[in-house]
């Protein structure tokens, strides 16, 4: 399916507004939780899609995050704790033409679900992901999660999480996942164009949001994400482009070996052509899994589109099987199938 | 060398005496081609006419260490000339390609049987990986048999000169040198093996040669030499006319599925994950993707059967298949199917356990598992095929109930009926019944969870109708709207509605038959792959005048709404199950009838005699 082939039934899919994406459901999450942008979001950008709702599926699992479905106008199925990719495995596989979305969180998919994140992203199949990533379980109310910060006292590590948090870009790589991003959810203009170029892209594509829990894990993205530090301690990746970031866009990184460094352009014979230069359609993923790594305070954080490259999906090869299989023995024939392998006949005389 | 003509090549030195039926075991390490041979012999039997069964018996070791106990493999067959339902209790004849196979087989072999042993192979090595402290061919152990030494490897590679082959290929032969000596044995053409060689080695013509050779060389073997002094012939069974083919269990759960996907004109959709004994079904619904068949081999079970649910979520034939340990993997997800009501089927072809337990044994002990094995009130229906064949058949119903009634299906085979084989009768097209799918289109006055009135099963509306968009999950629903609904009354009253609608398949399903006289002192009551021997024990025990009949389940929840009055028609009821009683429990609980359970977890199937000594304690 592309965005151009799509025809729609009812009401044309160029005319639809946000509104149309709003579901009849009261939304319960906490009053002030970064969810709310997050929706705000992807329902401001699904009509620039031009996908009729009707094709659209929106999956989750268990969490805060995987309620989303419930809001959206769309068809919706809330799953199983960490189990939303198999449903959409199955749901995109079982009609290619459907847009499906995955909706999960830190918990849902990095721990519970992390065998069918890793293994859903690697079948590049065409689904896109978004994860909100909290660093906390919210709906059970305050334990730390695997992206918990090491050391974070929570309810159920009050002396401190001894486990090492995982970075869910790298696993994405690792996963040999064809289009990551990352954004946040108090940068809605960011934000929705991020979304957008998710919903565009052909083949397993991986959101992560920094998205705040005011409950149980409040301003743990605060220290890079707020309005008034942003610019300093924020990189929009751009493809093409050097990697400049700071108010006065005057800092950058620069590749020291395969060691990432921030410079500041003017200072030491640092010009911007000494910079790192963003190519997003890298055939291999070396560069956008450094940049992936750079976290807050020694670097910037990365925001923006870290890799985005083509390979067939799942789902198209699958056909292609299917249509292979019927050019070279015809359409599955029941009577020949039964009466296939050795066989005999009986008389009436035995 | 031409192939010998059968009929009138008996010279007058070997008598030709007349069997009913004969049970051979062939068996050897799990690297001498065993099933293979143990197939040729009962397609070329099924073909000449003769009823058969069979039983495949094998390790769940690839290959356990050369001439060890534990890589003893087996295939034992059961033909006839009158019908049959069971592979035979105690083997007839008993081929042993080593001393590890003798020591493992022959307690079963029946008192003056005949026993084949390959002599090459009990050198002093392979008679201590056994555990013989003397030669069994030497030290009289033997005597109570009709003892056949053949030098069966060395005789294959004399007769394999002219083959162009190295030794260890030549050697792999010897399988068979002995299926071609039990087919002069029981008279048997060679042609079918021939063919068969011709179509499987067609690009290796060198190693078919070889093969063709072997059979042929142990046959004239059989027939030139005086070794045996008699042959027998078993004439063809008085089987119903029609057309056959010989099928496993698993290959007829396989393309019963295909078929219900034909009848309903809807994909199937296979999500599964390698496991023994079921994987055999993957293979074979990944080999017809011209079917529009969709097979994915899922990174775990959980994700197997979570795409089997998104995929009826999108309006194909959702379907998973596994063994026990899978099934208790998948049952969260089987819950999500109860609590969004969507027609998906889980295979669970049973093996023995608990936990990892017996891979490639058979056993019928998660009927408890499939009824109960998930969080709450969460019913699900259950069928269960009765013989390799009845798994066609038993694949359709499954589909057609989840479909017509909305809800998930659990078809329980055991690796017993999917592995073993029987001549099927195939079906016209015809025959088969048509599988009826509704999807939702109306917008005006749809509501997810609004009801059909008859079986309750609710709207079916797929992603990519326009105005259906509506939102399912695990949840509980509102009556009705299927809203997100947390009230005490709605709950309660979900919770009964959910096991009224499954109750209510009872209306559409056949009423149990019971075969034997409609009353009376003893009912044998079963479920699954007994079928053969229950029912062959029954006959058998009336045939003397015994007051005993039986009855077979093959629709475990639901049961047929008959099944309480059948029960209470008789003074006893037994339950002979492969596992401590679980049907017995259910029976007993539902029905109150004071049920005897006879239970057997050996991970073999039961014999017919076990069964009629039973029956006898009661009669």
């Amino acid at each position: 399916m592309s965005e151009q082939t799509l025809t729609t039934n009812g009401k044309i899919a160029a005319t639809l507004t946000r509104k149309d994406f709003v579901s009849d459901q009261d939304v319960r999450w906490c009053p002030g939780c970064g969810d709310y942008s997050i929706l705000a979001q992807v329902q401001k950008v699904m009509p620039d899609l031009g996908i009729p709702k009707e094709k659209i599926v929106f999956v989750s699992g268990i969490g805060c995050s995987s309620r989303f479905p419930y809001y959206m106008n769309t068809y919706g199925f809330h799953g199983i704790h960490g189990r939303a990719p198999t449903l959409a495995t199955g749901i995109k596989t079982a009609n290619p033409e459907l847009s499906v979305w995955v909706i999960t969180g830190d918990g849902d998919a990095l721990s519970i679900g992390g065998n069918h994140f890793i293994h859903t992203i690697r079948r590049n199949l065409d689904l896109k992901i978004i994860l909100f990533n909290n660093r906390i379980y919210g709906l059970t109310k305050g334990q730390y999660s695997p992206t918990s910060e090491f050391g974070k006292k929570t309810k159920s590590s009050p002396m401190g999480v001894i486990d090492y948090p995982i970075n869910p870009l790298s696993l994405a790589f690792a996963s040999e996942a064809t289009f990551v991003a990352r954004s946040i959810d108090t940068d809605p203009k960011h934000l929705s164009s991020v979304v957008e170029r998710l919903g565009r892209h052909k083949g397993s594509a991986f959101l992560e949001v920094y998205q705040n829990c005011n409950i149980f894990n409040d301003g743990s993205h605060k220290h890079f994400s707020e309005r008034e530090v942003r610019d300093d301690r924020t990189i929009n990746l751009e493809h093409g482009k050097p990697l400049i970031f700071g108010k006065d866009r005057n800092k950058g990184i620069r590749l020291y070996g395969v060691k990432p460094e921030v410079v500041t352009v003017g200072e030491n014979g640092v010009a911007v052509d000494d910079l790192l230069v963003h190519d997003e359609t890298a055939s291999e993923p070396n560069l956008a899994y450094i940049l992936g790594r750079m976290q807050y305070p020694e670097f910037p954080v990365p925001i923006g589109v870290f890799r985005a490259v083509h390979k067939p999906t799942y789902d198209t090869l699958l056909e292609e099987q299917i249509s292979a299989a019927v050019a070279s023995k015809g359409t599955g024939n029941l009577e020949k199938l039964l009466n296939s392998g050795e066989t005999w006949v009986i008389g009436p005389d035995g | 060398m031409d192939t010998p003509k059968l009929k009138d090549q008996a010279t007058p030195r070997h008598q030709l005496e007349e069997l009913d039926a004969v049970t051979i075991r062939f068996a050897g390490d799990s690297g001498d081609g065993m099933q293979l041979t143990g197939t040729q012999f009962t397609a070329t039997s099924a073909i000449i006419g003769n009823d058969i069964s069979t039983l495949p018996d094998f390790p769940a070791e690839i290959r356990a260490p050369a001439g060890s106990l534990p890589g003893v493999s087996g295939y034992q067959l059961n033909f006839s000339s009158h019908d049959i339902r069971t592979p035979g209790d105690e083997p007839n004849v008993l081929v042993a390609m080593n001393p590890a196979a003798l020591k493992m087989n022959l307690k079963d072999l029946e008192p003056g049987g005949i026993l084949v042993v390959n002599t090459d192979a009990f050198v002093e090595s392979n008679l201590r990986k056994a555990g013989y402290e003397t030669n069994p061919l030497e030290d009289g152990s033997l005597s109570g048999y009709r003892v056949f030494k053949l030098p069966i490897t060395s005789l294959t590679m004399g007769a394999l000169e002219e083959a162009k082959l190295p030794h260890k290929q030549m050697e792999r032969c010897k399988n068979f040198y002995a299926l071609g000596l039990m087919y002069w044995l029981f008279d048997r053409p060679l042609e079918p093996t021939l063919k068969w060689i011709d179509q499987k080695f067609s690009k290796m013509p060198e190693v078919g040669l070889a093969n063709k050779l072997a059979v042929k060389a142990g046959y004239n073997y059989a027939e030139t030499t005086e070794i045996f002094t008699t042959h027998y012939r078993v004439a063809k069974s008085d089987i119903k006319p029609g057309k056959y083919r010989n099928i496993t269990g698993n290959e007829a759960t396989a393309i019963g599925f295909i078929a219900a996907s034909q009848l309903a004109g809807r994909p199937l959709y296979y999500g599964s994950y390698p496991i023994t004994p079921a994987s055999d079904i993957l293979h074979e619904l990944s080999a017809h993707k011209n079917f529009g068949v969709k097979t994915f081999q899922a990174e775990d079970e959980i994700a197997a059967v979570g795409a089997a649910v998104g995929a009826a979520f999108a309006g194909n034939l959702g379907l998973t298949g596994t063994s026990g340990p899978g099934l208790a993997l998948k049952s969260e997800f089987i819950g999500l199917a109860v609590m969004t009501e969507l027609p998906i089927v889980i295979i669970n072809v049973q093996r023995g356990g608990p936990s990892t337990g017996l891979p490639t044994k058979t056993e019928q002990a998660d009927l408890l598992q499939v009824m109960f094995g998930r969080n709450s009130e969460c019913p699900v229906a259950v069928v269960a095929p009765a013989t390799p064949s009845d798994c066609f058949s038993m694949a359709i119903e499954a589909f057609r109930i989840a479909i017509k009634y909305m809800t998930p299906v659990v078809y329980l085979s055991d690796g017993y009926l999917g592995n073993g084989s029987e001549p099927w009768e195939i079906p016209s097209i015809e025959s088969l019944p048509r599988i009826e799918v509704k999807f939702r289109t109306e917008k005006a006055g749809f509501y997810p969870y609004l009801r059909d009135e008859r079986t309750l099963a609710r709207p079916w509306a797929i992603p990519g109708t326009p105005g259906l968009e509506h939102r399912i999950g695990g949840l509980e629903k509102q009556h009705v709207t299927g809203n997100v609904n947390y009230d005490p009354d709605n709950h309660d009253f979900m919770v009964r509605l959910r096991a009224e609608k499954v109750a209510r398949i009872a209306q559409d399903i056949p009423l149990i038959e019971v075969s034997g006289e409609p009353e009376g002192k003893v009912l044998v009551l079963g479920w699954g792959s007994t079928h053969g021997a229950i029912t062959t024990a029954t006959e058998q025990l009336r045939a003397k005048g015994a007051s005993v009949s039986s009855a077979h389940l093959r629709y475990l929840n639901p049961f047929p709404r008959n099944l309480g009055e059948v029960l209470s028609r008789f003074e006893t009821v037994i339950v002979p199950e492969l596992n401590l009683g679980q049907l017995a429990l259910l029976v007993r609980a539902r029905f109150l009838v004071d049920a005897i359970s006879f239970s057997k977890v050996k991970g073999l199937p039961f014999k017919v005699s076990e069964i009629v000594k039973k029956i006898n304690e009661y009669l």
